[in-house]
This record gives structure tokens, sequence and C-alpha cells, in this order.
């Protein structure tokens, strides 16, 4: 308990503490307002393959250069990232396979294609400090200060661009035909929207890891769905659960236990979700069987009192 | 001619869904498209609005290419085409038709959300507003997307299967909506599966099944012989339903 608390007095004084504590809760915000249009679009699945695919851009782009460097490895991440993207359109798009088997193969082909790298690296000779490894599963403690800060600058662009075209999202994700027909380029918002889901990936890789960064985009969007039956809401509620992980996963796993940022801020995601789901206001398993019984006791109501006129006549 | 179509085709893999479609519609008219399952009338008019991509032919609006006059064109999509789970209410969706006039960038105000009321209250739906649109039934749904259209306040419009599916108070609705809509002078195209009511309900009628069968006035066009024609194999069913719809006129 003391302990707790130590680590909690750490996130208000240690500067450095407190700057990954912020990087991780904006990354979580832009994560969560991103991942509710992926979700409306049916796309949840995407930000996982991206990031999957991310993986042996890092070990190319280490190979390549030979030096240790975020920007570097974003840019590795990207190229991968997009190359995936667009290795399942190019299949969906060629043969009869669809979209959910095509990420399947293209997930695993890309990120077994990572892991030979990675394991190469690790048994050359300098490889070892290479710090890659953490790429996996994500170390937000071992970040650099301008590591930090690339992470909060991106997802504040991210956050920015995705309030700046919200009504542009929200009808591509409602009904695209009328978009087009209303003289939006459809194709273009598509390739922003897939742009933002990469770059929400890429940026949150050195903090959460290639394994578990897409639960960032998918948990609380599909957690803040429980509550509300409005997008601008649920998209505010899914950033402010993304925030929540993101600074969960940021203060303990790099205080108390020693754990990997992305197992922990999934956990804080998942836990959120669970409690959503039980107690959710609009879907939440509890509400619905409260209006369950609700309607039944008017109906039983209903049935008593047209019994009781009909005994009077 | 407020709309003309010339050689339109498109194709599905190897199959040709529409072979060399040419008209031109008339303005301030109510015009049904009509024809058998497979004939290609949704197709038409996605590829018309440019929602499908054309193999080859050519569409103006207004005498321009139809990207110059989006504002100009209203369009209500099949219901099926959309997620109705999706988090949003029925006034929300009416202001969508506001978002093609609004352009990027700039977000809904005060004014689109009196113009969506107003056009909620158009088809009777003005106290549904603030429903969630999974809870509406399917003719409230549909009206829902016929108030979208009305927000768009075009002059020419698209209508996809409008009456599929609504109950009868939705379709007593929707004619009268019709009506309006061509007393203020606008064009609309509907495509339209109920063979029965088209000589009540439209001015001219456009028969398609892959190319066009017949198109005119519903009084010249809208005979057994040009059905017989487009229906192909499902004679007796095209005939029976016209038989129907003299049988109601008499």
């Amino acid at each position: 308990m003391m302990q707790l608390w130590d680590s909690l007095a750490a996130l208000a004084t240690d500067p450095n503490l407190r700057w990954i504590a912020l990087g991780c809760m904006l990354l979580g915000l832009s994560s969560g307002m991103i991942g509710c249009f992926a979700y409306l679009r049916r796309q949840s699945l995407m930000g996982d393959t991206i990031a999957h695919t991310a993986l042996p851009g890092i070990c190319v782009a280490f190979l390549l250069t030979g030096v240790k460097s975020l920007p570097v490895f974003m840019l590795g991440a990207i190229v991968a990232g997009i190359a995936g993207t667009l290795a399942i359109r190019v299949i969906t798009a060629r043969s009869r396979i669809k979209a959910d088997a095509a990420m399947g193969i293209v997930l695993s082909s890309f990120f077994g294609i990572g892991i030979v790298l990675l394991t190469m690296i690790q048994h050359s000779g300098d490889g070892s400090q290479s710090g890659l490894d953490k790429f996996l599963f994500g170390q937000a403690a071992s970040m650099v200060g301008s590591d930090v800060q690339l992470m909060a600058g991106v997802s504040l662009l991210l956050t920015f661009v995705c309030t700046l075209l919200f009504k542009e999202f929200k009808l591509l994700a409602f009904d695209p035909a009328f978009a087009k027909g209303s003289g939006f380029s459809t194709s273009l918002l598509d390739f922003i929207m897939q742009a933002l889901v990469v770059t929400a990936v890429v940026a949150g890789i050195q903090a959460v890891g290639v394994v578990l960064v897409a639960a960032l985009l998918i948990t609380p969007a599909v957690s803040a769905r429980f509550w509300t039956e409005r997008l601008d809401r649920m998209i505010m509620l899914s950033g402010a659960f993304g925030m929540i992980s993101g600074l969960l996963g940021a203060w303990i796993s790099s205080q108390v236990f020693q754990l990997p940022t992305g197992p922990v801020s999934v956990l804080a995601a998942a836990f959120v979700f669970l409690v959503s789901v039980l107690f959710g206001t609009k879907r939440g398993l509890l509400t619905m069987r409260l209006t369950r019984s609700r309607a039944r006791q008017q109906l039983q109501a209903l049935q008593g009192s047209t019994a009781s006129v009909k005994e009077a006549g | 001619m407020i709309l003309e179509v010339a050689g339109l085709s498109t194709a599905y893999r190897s199959q040709a869904v529409l072979r060399d479609v040419s008209f031109s519609a008339p303005e301030g008219e109510l015009i049904a498209i009509v024809g058998p399952n497979g004939a290609g009338k949704s197709t038409l008019i996605k590829t018309i609005l440019g929602l499908t991509p054309s193999l080859g032919g050519s569409v103006s609006v207004f005498g321009r290419p139809i990207g110059d006059v989006r504002t100009r064109i209203g369009y209500v999509p099949q219901r099926e085409s959309v997620d109705w789970d999706f988090p949003t209410h029925a006034l929300d969706v009416v202001m969508m038709g506001r978002y093609g006039r609004l352009g990027w960038f700039r977000r809904p105000g005060r004014k689109e959300k009196a113009i969506a009321m107003e056009c909620l209250a158009g088809v009777g739906m003005e106290a549904f507003a603030e429903r969630q649109i999974s809870q509406l039934s399917g003719g409230q749904q549909q009206r829902v997307f016929l108030a979208r259209a009305l927000a768009q306040d075009a002059d020419l419009y698209f209508m996809d299967e409008p009456f599929a599916g609504v109950d009868a108070a939705t379709e007593k609705a929707i004619v009268e909506l019709l009506r309006r809509l061509r007393s203020e002078g606008k064009t609309v195209i509907v495509v339209h599966h109920d063979l029965a009511t088209v000589p009540e309900y439209f001015d001219s009628v456009l028969l398609l099944n892959v190319t066009v069968q017949a198109f005119g006035p519903t009084a010249e066009v809208f005979t057994e012989t040009n059905l017989q024609r487009t229906y192909g194999g499902r004679v007796a069913f095209a005939v029976a339903a016209t038989g129907q719809a003299k049988g109601a006129e008499a």
C-alpha cells in the first residue's frame, strides 16, 4: 500500500514520469476516438493487422540504419503497415478471399517475418542492446523525453484531425453512398481514416507494443457504446476510457511491478469494458434486465386491470 | 430535359448489368423505374449518381456533369444499405442531408437543426426526433430517410425502393410527399417494384431489363405488351398485376 502511495507521489513529482503518463494519456485519447470510427465501420481488426505488420518494418529499419531511433523505427513501421494494408487490398480485390481471412494471412505472415528478424538481431553482436524486444509488449518507462514528446505531439494531431473531420467521418461510417452522393470524396476520407489508424498504431508502438496496441483502438470504443446512443458522446467517452487505460498502463508498469506497459494498459481497458458490459446505462446487461422486468411488470399490471374490468363487466 | 442519360453500360465481373441505357427525363414529373429482379434498377440509379463505376456512356443533369450539381440532387438509398444500430437519432440523420451544402469542415448549427426539424415534420415524424434510430419501425426509418432527402433541398431526387416493406400509413405519407415535391416543380425518379400502383403514382415509367424496354408517359408505355417484353418468363405475374391495377382503377 505504502509502495502504491509512493508511486502515486512519484507521478506527481517526477517530471520524466509525468511526461510519460501524459504521453500515454494522449495516446489513449486519440486511439479511443479513432477507434470509434474503425469499430462502427466494422474495421476493428484493421488496427491489429497494421500493428503486427509493423514489426518487420521496425526490424528492417534497424538493420538498414543500425541505430536505435524512434523516428526511424516509426518510419519503418509506417512503410510496413501500409504494405500490409495494400497486401490485404490486393488479396481481397484479386481473389475471392474475404477481408477477415486476408487480414489473418497478412497479419501472421508479416508478424512471423518480424519475429524471425527480431531473433536474428537479438543474437547478433550488438543487437542485444538494441532494445527492440521492448517493441513487442511496450515499455513506456524506457522512453526518452524526445520520444515521449513525439508520441504526445502525434497523438494531439490525431485528436485534432478526428475532431475537425467529425461530421465527414460520421457520414462515411453511417452511409458512405450518401456521403459520396453529397459530394464528399469517400476515397479521400477513407484514405485519411486509414492513415489515422496507421499513425495511431505506430505512435503507440514503443509505449504499448505491437502485440497489444490495437486493443487501445477497439476496447475503449466498444466499452463506450454501452453508455450512449450518440456518436459525439461515444467518442468523448471512448477517448476518456483510452486516457484512463494509458495512464494506468504507464503508471503501474513504470512503478509497482516492473511490468511491460502494453498488457497493463490493455488490462485496464478490459476492466473498463467489463464494467461497461455489466453496468452500461444504455446497453449494459443490468440495464437491459431492469428494462425487461419493468416492461413485464407493466404488462402484468395492464393484464390485471383488464381482467378486473372483465370481472366487473 | 432535366436528366439525360446516353449509352450507359455497367457490368459485374463479365455479366452485363446495364447495356446501352439511354433516356431523357422531363422536369417536374414523378418517374418510376420498373423491371424484374436483377434488371439493374438500383444499379442504374447508382451509376447515374457515380456511386458505382460505369463502363461507358454519359450522364448530364441540368445540362452539366453530375459532379458540378451535387447539391441540387437528393438521394434516398435502400433502407437496408445502412446499419440502423448506429449511435445516432432521427434528427441527426436528417441533418446529414445538409452536410453536402455545408461542405468540408463546417458543422451543422441552429439553422440546420431547424431545417431538419421542419423536414421531419414534413413526413409526420417530428415526435420521434430524439429517438435512437434502431428503435424506429421500418416505415419510420424510411420516413427518416425521406426527410433527410428533403433536407437536401434538391431539384432532382433519386429514391431506391422507398415503398419496400413499409406499412400502409407510410406508403400514403410517401405518396403525398412525392406529389408535394412535384407541385413544387421537382423531379423524382423512383425505383419501384409494385406494378399495381405504377399508373396511380407515376407520370412516366422506364421499363428496364438490362436494356431499356420502354420509356415514356405511363398511359402510353405501361402496356401489357411492354410488360411482357420486360418481364419475359414472368409474364403471368406481370399481367396479373396490371390486371389488378386496372381493376383498382375501375
